[in-house]
């Protein structure tokens, strides 16, 4: 009950009606700079590291890197990922030769994209520093001058790999290496773009860094690196969001994100992912939170026609805390596998992980997650719980919560609900006056509020205007 | 000239068993009614049906509201023509506010008049709910509280005159709204509906209990048994429920007791 609400909420308002006027648009590609082949090789990893000029280090890191995605099979758990073909996917794409930190520098037909998406506007309101990406690179950087002059480095990847390659070459593949995953292999090898993001010991940086990432051509393969390293009592809130149009075949994001959070500091990271119905999302992240460090992740993932995505704090010294808040909304012909994964290695680490999943049609939601207690930890506290809200009878969803204990004295709290919005419900609020759809959007909304009061109110309202565009119509 | 709810000969079953079996009631803005009558015998039916919850199925009838055929309506529109049901067993929302519950209430009344309508600014609305609950006694936290989540039987019950008079119906209908309320809750409850009485609302109050009728005063009494009303009066009619029961009025209109 704010008055700060109504304003922004009538700000937000005008944004957009639905997916596709919104965010279904995409711009013609006669401008662009360079535009790969599709299909991968040796060759093309080669060719992407030559075109951005990196040493030879990084070059190498790739071809091994690629030469272990090629070893690796696709994951036989999750979701259903037969659809994905390596070979019809453009791995770079480059729009423009420049990277701007002014918005007039942008070539106009990009800076439409980001005004039509409200990124410069919200930059002026309430955001420390804005990175925007268009393709495989970010197009737009700017971080709030008194930050940078704090010694913040807030970079895309590249030039972060560029103007600091010690900083990158001592993390860089190290929370998570390429012999993880498939398409952690696979980033590693192709990655273009992301952020690179350092705060200094004991600077706070009040407002969030934002960075948005948009896919605009048809079967683009987006694989976005992210570093982001929180020295000692420091503290930062990114924040990500990603679009692309609607098209009718297949394309692919595949990022990386790994952060380390020093003694004491702080690092949340927010994710409102609204894919097109037709991108597989498959995201790998993980953080470190050393002594008394915190790591939060909130993660909302809406859009996309599939995502598997768990955010991982490793809790490797006394004191550390880590949080992961997911939200998940599986509308029709979607299948969000998300949740999260907190491994306490050292003793008296907390950590909470809540999960909100809502399926809707013939949507399915799937909460994974993994809570690792390591021997040897002694005194953790931790608390699961995943509510799953399911709008139709044939909507679905699925929990598979793994819990590890290897120590005894730890205190571990897991809750699973799955609730229905019902006839009973439904009617008591249209008997107020609330049309149907209001009622189902007014219940869940109610279902996310845990999360969405975490949010910061400007990300919050986006939430939920974008669940609302969900709950209307079919997306994609 | 107020608004008028007819009921004509209307009959409701659930899932194929007949429980309305032809009900007559007619109840003018300003009037205050009583439903009395036995368990089972179709009063929380009536209030269901009049409301349109999707599970109860019209067989026949008409009701007719301010001149509107309200059986076509939805529940959402008989809401916003003037109808109000207060809910014996309210439903919890979690994660939705009072405060915000109601706001969106009002706007939708708002907005069904005037598509344009941009909603009740903020203030307004916080000075509307304030002076609402203080003239009900209720606590100013009560609004920041999630609708009905672990709401006390008697915190449900004022939530849903809160509603009422905030949402300023033309016919509300109590369906049981003195049940499990001990002898406190229900005078607060009592009270509030009191201060609401005036021309503008007629109520039709749904009870097994005398208790709650000497509240209310209510000036037309309704005996209801076996899906009819069988019997009309003013309050006389409740002082002899209360001091021989329900069985001489059983044998009177030849209704056969069934045993619950």
């Amino acid at each position: 009950m704010s008055e700060r609400l109504t304003s922004d909420e009538k700000a937000l308002r005008h944004i957009n009606d639905e997916y596709l006027t919104k965010y279904g648009f995409h711009d013609t590609e006669e401008f662009y700079s360079i535009k790969g082949e599709k299909g991968l090789s040796e060759e093309v990893v080669r060719w992407i590291s030559a075109l951005k000029g990196e040493p030879e280090w990084m070059t190498e890191f790739r071809v091994r890197a690629y030469h272990t995605f090629l070893g690796k099979s696709m994951p036989a758990w999750g979701a259903d990922l037969s659809g994905i073909d390596f070979d019809d996917i453009r791995y770079f794409v480059r729009a423009t030769d420049k990277q701007e930190s002014s918005w007039d520098e942008v070539p106009s037909e990009i800076k439409d994209t980001f005004d039509k998406l409200g990124i410069p506007e919200a930059e002026q309101k309430f955001l420390s520093g804005v990175g925007a990406q268009y393709e495989s690179e970010m197009v737009y950087h700017k971080v709030r001058e008194d930050l940078e002059k704090k010694g913040v480095l807030f970079l895309d990847m590249d030039s972060g790999l560029r103007e600091h390659p010690e900083l990158v070459k001592e993390y860089f593949g190290t929370i998570i290496p390429p012999t993880d995953n498939k398409f952690a292999a696979l980033n590693t090898a192709v990655w273009s773009g992301g952020s690179f993001i350092y705060v200094p010991p004991g600077v706070h940086i009040d407002l969030p860094l934002q960075a948005y990432f948009r896919i605009n051509t048809e079967n683009m393969g987006q694989f976005e690196r992210t570093l982001i390293i929180v020295d000692e009592g420091a503290f930062v809130h990114y924040v990500e969001g990603c679009t692309a149009p609607v098209w009718k075949s297949d394309s692919l994001h595949s990022a990386v994100v790994e952060i380390i959070v020093k003694k004491g500091g702080r690092c949340r990271y927010t994710t409102i992912q609204n894919w097109s119905g037709n991108v597989y999302n498959l995201v790998t992240k993980r953080a470190v939170a050393y002594q008394n460090a915190t790591m939060e992740w909130v993660d909302a993932n809406l859009g996309s026609k599939v995502t598997m995505k768990y955010p991982a704090v490793y809790l490797m010294e006394p004191g550390a805390h880590g949080e992961v808040l997911s939200i998940a909304f599986a509308g029709s012909g979607q299948h969000q596998d998300a949740g999260g994964k907190i491994v306490h290695v050292a003793p008296n680490t907390t950590s909470r992980i809540i999960s909100k999943s809502i399926s809707k049609d013939d949507g399915r939601a799937s909460y994974r997650g993994l809570l690792k207690v390591h021997e040897g930890a002694h005194g953790v506290r931790s608390n699961v719980v995943c509510d799953a809200l399911l709008l139709n009878p044939e909507s679905r969803s699925d929990t598979y919560p793994y819990i590890e204990v290897e120590e005894n004295d730890v205190t571990i709290g897991h809750e699973a609900s799955v609730s229905k919005v019902g006839e009973e419900q439904l009617f008591y609020l249209m008997s107020r006056g609330l049309s149907e759809s209001e009622a189902n959007t007014m219940v869940v909304n109610g279902f996310i509020e845990p999360l969405a009061k975490e949010l910061p109110i400007e990300f919050s309202l986006e939430l939920r205007r974008l669940i609302e565009i969900q709950l209307e119509g079919s997306v994609g | 000239m107020g608004a008028t709810l007819e009921i004509r000969n209307l009959h409701v079953s659930i899932n194929g068993t007949p429980i309305l079996k032809g009900v007559n009631l007619t109840i003018n803005q300003g009037e205050t009614h009583a439903l009395m009558g036995p368990n089972g015998s179709g009063k929380s039916t009536l209030a269901y049906a009049l409301m349109g919850h999707p599970a109860y199925t019209v067989d026949a009838g008409q009701v007719i509201f301010d001149g509107e055929e309200v059986l076509e309506l939805e529940a959402d529109e008989r809401s916003r023509l003037g109808l109000f049901l207060a809910f014996q067993y309210p439903v919890a929302v979690p994660g939705v506010s009072v405060a915000n519950f109601l706001r969106s209430a009002i706007n939708a009344r708002r907005k069904s008049q005037n598509p344009e309508d941009q909603g009740i600014s903020i203030p307004q609305f916080r000075k509307l709910l304030t002076q609402k609950m203080d003239l009900l006694g209720i606590d100013h936290k009560f609004a920041g509280r999630y609708l009905n989540e672990g709401f006390s039987g008697g915190e449900k019950k004022r939530n849903e005159i809160l509603q009422l008079a905030t949402l300023e119906p033309r016919v509300a209908i109590l369906d049981e709204t003195d049940s499990g309320l001990d002898i406190d809750a229900l005078r607060i409850v009592a009270d509030g509906v009191n201060k609401l009485k005036g021309p503008d609302l007629g109520i039709l109050v749904i009870t097994h209990y005398k208790r709650m009728l000497d509240y209310l005063q209510p000036q037309y009494i309704h005996l209801m048994m076996d899906g009819r009303i069988v019997e009309s009066g003013g309050p006389e009619l409740a002082e002899e429920v209360e001091t021989a029961g329900y069985k001489p009025f059983f044998e009177k209109h030849g209704v056969e007791v069934t045993e619950e």
